[in-house]
């Protein structure tokens, strides 16, 4: 039917592609009601750094943006519950952080090749076998996850205090959360690049937000719109030529300027 | 529903707290029987929310002993019996796409198990705190659709729905208009009286002792005063809750 089809790397571009964009603003959602945007594009570039690292150390660049992001999220949550610096203050020091140790050991090792730019702003068509299997893998598992926590998450991102009254975990939930976050992060990598992961965790739930619908519809709306935006992006992005994340990210942003102005006041 | 036997609901003993050194609550010693309505008073500040915090586990007293039907909160496994609601969950409700439905089904969160979905019956007892609340109508709607004393009662239903023997209400009339205050100080009473519910009221609001508690509790860092209401108007107590100047006015029940 489409020529797009015909490559084994487009089909592959696809697959990532929906794997990303149906877990990506799961996790969002829970980031948007907490206040916690920003958490993804903090973990972005601390799986940036993981990149370098990973390239330095010759080993596949996704497994070690996940160990490092995966750590990050442990520290992240212990520096927001140790009260000593702020949520928001706390993300700040690890972006700034990440990005300078991850420019750095770019300059020593004199700036590797044009891979790393692929990880900076996503080339979909990049993706080996072995790449998709770790994107739908972390995916599932991350998906599977929300779905066994979901009433647990839900009540601990309302009111954490409820939640912990009520016998959670919460500081277990709240680790969880961001090792997620950290997942979809590292999964969302080759699809849409470190600079561009925020904007597919955010904007879509933004989308569905103006649509005014429970927690649940919510969450199933903003997968939609983004599903359509992978689709949507990757095809335009091959038949025009464009790079591949930005206009996945440009058709997110126009469903939310639809919605912005049809959706239910 | 009268209660057969009066036991201790909760029991404190020298419960202090301090917080960088500063401290917040000392000497803390009360026992709330089984089916009691107790307000809890005093000034922003002086320690009433960091005392709920300790009685439900949130917060570790630095010396003395609390009791929650003869045992330690935190490691009090019935989580279901002790319903809260939280100052904070009324404003964050505001901003947070859920249905009544959602937030009154999270009560049910820690009943229903990890690893487990909700139930029939975790839904049966949703429908029926919803009903008791007088919100069933709303089950559909957003949060931030409805007004101030309707979010209210979502959270009220919420903490309904794990069937509790303790009701601790912090604030719960802040940022709620005069005439839905009355229709929620009768909807507590009735909780009290026909379902036999133990109630912790905080206020900063020395108005709520006028209303239908059965006992009143001063915090002002100390234990200011315990006792009923009318032993209560006394002014002495309320200086040194509040200092020097303020009376008190009691309706006539």
């Amino acid at each position: 039917m489409f020529e797009i089809f015909q490559f084994d790397f487009m089909i592959r571009a696809f697959l990532a592609g929906i794997a990303v964009a149906a877990v990506a603003p799961v996790i969002g959602t829970f980031l948007v009601v907490r206040r916690y945007s920003l958490m993804a594009d903090t973990l972005s570039h601390v799986a940036l750094l993981g990149v370098a690292l990973g390239f330095l150390a010759k080993i596949n660049p996704l497994i070690s943006a996940a160990a490092l992001s995966i750590l990050a999220a442990f520290g992240l949550e212990s520096l927001r519950t140790g009260r000593r610096i702020s949520g928001d203050a706390a993300l700040a020091l690890f972006l700034s952080g990440s990005l300078a140790a991850a420019v750095v050991i770019i300059s020593i090792a004199h700036g590797f090749n044009v891979s790393l730019f692929s990880f900076l702003f996503g080339s979909i068509s990049t993706v080996s076998p072995s790449d998709l299997w770790l994107i739908i893998g972390f995916a599932f598992f991350a998906l599977l996850s929300v779905f066994v926590f979901y009433k647990e998450l839900f009540l601990v991102s309302l009111d954490e205090d409820l939640a912990e009254a009520s016998g959670l975990k919460t500081k277990f939930l709240n680790i969880v959360l961001t090792v997620l976050a950290a997942l979809v992060v590292v999964v969302s990598i080759k699809v849409v690049g470190a600079l561009l992961i925020g904007a597919l965790m955010v904007i879509p739930v933004l989308t569905a937000l103006q649509w005014k619908r429970g927690f649940r519809g919510t969450i199933l709306l903003s997968v939609l719109f983004s599903l359509l935006s992978a689709i949507l992006g990757i095809f335009f992005s091959y038949y025009l030529g464009w790079a591949s994340g930005g206009t996945i990210v440009l058709i997110s942003l126009f469903f939310f300027l639809l919605s912005a102005f049809f959706g239910r006041k | 529903m009268p209660v057969a036997k009066k036991k201790n609901a909760l029991e404190l003993d020298g419960v202090a707290f301090s917080y960088n050194r500063q401290p917040i609550l000392e000497g803390i010693t009360f026992t709330v029987a089984e089916g009691d309505y107790l307000g809890i008073i005093g000034p922003n500040g002086g320690g009433k929310t960091t005392l709920i915090k300790i009685i439900l586990g949130l917060l570790k007293p630095e010396v003395g002993s609390v009791r929650i039907f003869g045992e330690n909160p935190a490691q009090f496994q019935r989580r279901g019996e002790i319903g809260y609601v939280s100052q904070r969950a009324q404003q964050a409700g505001m901003n947070f796409p859920a249905t009544v439905e959602e937030v009154v089904m999270s009560g049910r969160a820690s009943r229903a198990g990890a690893f487990h979905a909700f139930r029939s019956e975790d839904k049966k007892a949703a429908e029926n705190a919803m009903e008791t609340a007088g919100i069933l109508r709303y089950r559909g709607h957003l949060l931030e659709e409805l007004s101030g004393g309707e979010r209210q009662r979502v959270f009220i239903a919420r903490a309904l729905a794990t069937e509790p023997k303790i009701l601790i209400l912090d604030e719960p009339v802040a940022g709620v208009d005069i005439a839905s205050q009355e229709r929620f100080y009768d909807f507590i009473e009735q909780l009290n009286k026909e379902m036999g519910i133990t109630i912790l009221f905080v206020s900063h609001d020395i108005d709520v002792i006028a209303h239908e508690v059965k006992t009143v509790l001063c915090v002002n860092r100390r234990l200011v005063c315990h006792g009923s209401p009318r032993e209560l108007i006394k002014e002495e107590f309320l200086e040194k809750l509040y200092g020097k100047g303020v009376k008190m006015i009691v309706h006539g029940h």
